[in-house]
């Protein structure tokens, strides 16, 4: 913290400096100002892959704000949720707006989401000394997993409902204990009300509480360690005679204004046309049979998550011989969550001498790359209804999926990497 | 921190000043009370922890509702099924009508089933234990449940080709993930669904009236 620090200018209590002072001898403000924002040194070589942190944080406020409006006219009932949906949509002024915000905000969480996790396995973000500052983002991937999953029963379509019943029945899977942890979690003997009220609560208060203070301790490590860039220099290990790195740059002005400030203008403005001209986005966004009242008696003849769930929702039924006694169901319960947490272990899977997929060999891209394409593949597949030969394809990209990670201690030691320059390029 | 640095550098050989800090009966006593309190404040959080765990459960209000229901089957046609109904606990029930061209491919011996006689799995009562599946050889009664992820079946009763099976003999099939269950709610092998479909209990009042959610056993 002492770094970069200069001599204070003289103190004067006028103006608009005096209210600052007068917080600032009750508050460390300024202090705090300087620590994350003024004088926080971030590398001069950003690029576009470095917006999507600011853009989570964007959509984060957009959901809380939306959400809490929401919540002023929704009904955590099972005789009332659909309807006071529907009440939102048509009679609250402006409430299908709200309403279009949050549903396509909680999409473009996950874009931005996946982007900014793709920006840190290209780049080495993950690797020393920044594992922690990973691990807290591998905790906030899975809160916002849950917060969706949660938000997703609440309209009370049919949808929700059966989709809401298959993903508690993989817990029903779990050997002995499945049936009455199942009955417990849903707090009834099939999906109803109550179990609506208690997603409810979560995703508003418990959820929403989580990610805001894991977020908080994102950026006080973030913040610690400092920015990793696309050259995965380390730009502490070169300061000039004030205890500056040489390769950074104040946050703010910098970055605030000319970087981050353009980049949330145009997303919002991509961010409006979706919410006004295809909210409903083909039905990746909202799905057509959630348009109808949750019915327990009857299963809409094809069940599909949203869009951002299918990679894993195909890795799950790709999972399809029985093992141990135990039914395959349990191993796709297994696959599916194995394939959400592995990436945390990726600081110790990287033995690479490099960080940045710019100074790797070619194993290593290569895989990087089958590994967004098996990602993209699976998400698709997740989205049909199943068949042999997609099945097959779904097993084959889930093993990729998995070698990426599983392989990656072998890969990184053997191949050729370029030499990384003392100093960041551009 | 210096102090306790030097009160655990047991090497030292020089006397330590002897300050309350750093005497080892101190130590010890500090130990005792750190042990101590982790120890009770654990019994403590395990105890605060249980009505926040048990409000979980299915309270008096859902189980009073998951008590057992009448069915009235008077209206149950030949070859056709009532329901699904929202009977016992909510849940869908299926109350099949089988004919005896339905029975005898029942009581044909398969190899395309998984568990033909029905040992496996829960609630597969006693009365499960035979080629249909119930009580009286033509109506079958159960929960219409998928025993892979909990969609419901839905019933394909005719025998014809089927999108999913050219060779169908009617029965079931789960539109979730493609489980195809026989007229008796046996699963077929090779499906993600690993077992049949559930039997709740149940008994006959009359000819024409059900009872699901106790059997002779439980009533
Ligand atoms: C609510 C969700 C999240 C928010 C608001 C958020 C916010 C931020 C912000 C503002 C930054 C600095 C700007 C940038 O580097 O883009 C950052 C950096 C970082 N985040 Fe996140 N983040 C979120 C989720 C995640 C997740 C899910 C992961 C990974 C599992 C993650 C891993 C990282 C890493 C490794 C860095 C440092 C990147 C570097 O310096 O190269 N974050 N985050
Ligand atoms: S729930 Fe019926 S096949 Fe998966």
């Amino acid at each position: 913290m002492a770094e970069g620090q200069e001599k204070a200018a003289p103190r004067t209590d006028k103006g608009l400096m005096g209210v600052v002072n007068w917080f600032d001898d009750r508050f460390p403000l300024m202090e705090t100002w300087n620590y994350h924002m003024a004088r926080y040194w971030a590398p001069k070589n950003f690029n576009f892959w470095y917006y999507f942190g600011v853009l989570s944080m964007v959509v984060l406020v957009i959901q809380l704000l939306t959400g809490l409006w929401l919540t002023m006219s929704y009904v955590p009932s099972g005789e009332g949720a659909f309807a006071s949906v529907e009440y939102i949509m048509r009679d609250v002024e402006y409430g299908w707006l709200l309403r279009y915000l949050h549903s396509t905000g909680a999409s473009a969480f996950f874009v931005v989401v996946y982007l900014h996790m793709f920006r840190g396995m290209m780049y080495g973000s993950y690797r020393k000394p920044r594992e922690l500052l990973w691990l807290i983002g591998m905790a906030i991937f899975v809160a916002l997993m849950a917060e969706g999953f949660f938000g997703y029963l609440l309209p009370w379509g049919n949808m929700s409902y059966w989709g809401a019943q298959v993903i508690v029945s993989l817990v029903g899977a779990i050997p002995v204990i499945g049936p009455d942890l199942m009955e417990w979690v849903r707090g009834d003997f099939l999906m109803s009300g109550i179990t609506l009220n208690r997603f409810f609560a979560l995703h508003v208060i418990a959820l929403p509480l989580v990610l805001v203070m894991l977020v908080f301790v994102h950026i006080v490590a973030l913040h610690h360690v400092g920015s990793n860039n696309p050259d995965g220099v380390e730009i502490k290990k070169n300061k000039d005679a004030n205890g500056i790195p040489v390769d950074g740059i104040p946050f703010h002005p910098y970055y605030t204004i000319g970087h981050d400030l353009p980049a949330i203008v145009m997303f919002l403005i991509l961010f409006c046309l979706v919410v006004f001209y295809a909210p409903e986005m083909g039905g990746y966004f909202l799905e057509k049979p959630n348009f109808e009242m949750a019915d327990p008696l009857k299963t809409p003849d094809h069940i599909a998550p949203v869009w951002y769930y299918t990679p894993f929702y195909a890795m799950l039924r790709a999972a399809t011989y029985p093992l141990f006694g135990i039914p395959a169901k349990f191993w796709g319960f297994v696959v599916m969550a194995g394939a959400i947490v592995v990436p945390a272990v990726l600081p110790w899977l990287d033995r690479s001498p490099v960080k940045s997929m710019r100074y790797k060999g070619m194993i290593s891209k290569a895989m990087l790359g089958l590994f967004v394409i098996c990602f993209f593949i699976l998400g698709y597949l997740g989205t049909i209804a199943p068949s042999p030969e997609a099945t097959l394809l779904a097993q084959i990209c889930t093993a990729i999926y998995f070698a990426y990670f599983v392989l990656m201690p072998w890969y990184t030691r053997v191949e050729k990497t370029k030499p990384v320059p003392d100093r960041v390029t551009t | 921190m210096s102090s306790s640095e030097s009160a655990t550098g047991g090497t030292n050989s020089e006397p330590q000043p002897s300050s309350i800090e750093t005497t080892g009966f101190n130590k010890q006593r500090r130990y005792f009370l750190i042990g101590a309190s982790a120890a009770v404040g654990g019994v403590g959080i395990g105890f605060a922890a249980v009505p926040f765990v048990a409000s979980w459960s299915p309270s008096a209000k859902a189980r009073a509702l998951g008590a057992p229901v009448t069915l009235d089957i008077s209206k149950l046609r030949p070859g056709e099924m009532l329901g699904p109904t929202p009977a016992w606990r909510g849940q869908p029930i299926f109350v099949v009508n089988r004919q005896p061209d339905a029975l005898e491919r029942l009581e044909a011996p398969n190899d395309d089933l998984a568990d033909p006689d029905s040992d496996n799995g829960e609630m597969q009562p006693e009365y499960a234990q035979n080629p249909w599946r119930s009580k009286r050889p033509e109506i079958g009664v159960y929960i219409g449940l998928c025993t892979h992820l909990g969609c419901s079946p839905k019933p394909f009763f005719a025998v014809e080709p089927e999108p999913f099976d050219a060779n169908w003999q009617g029965g079931f099939f789960c539109p979730c993930h493609g489980s195809r269950f026989d007229m008796a709610g046996r699963v077929v092998k090779g499906v993600p669904a690993p077992d049949n479909l559930p039997v709740p209990p149940y008994r006959f009042v009359s000819d024409t009236v059900l009872i699901i959610g106790e059997d002779e056993g439980s009533a």
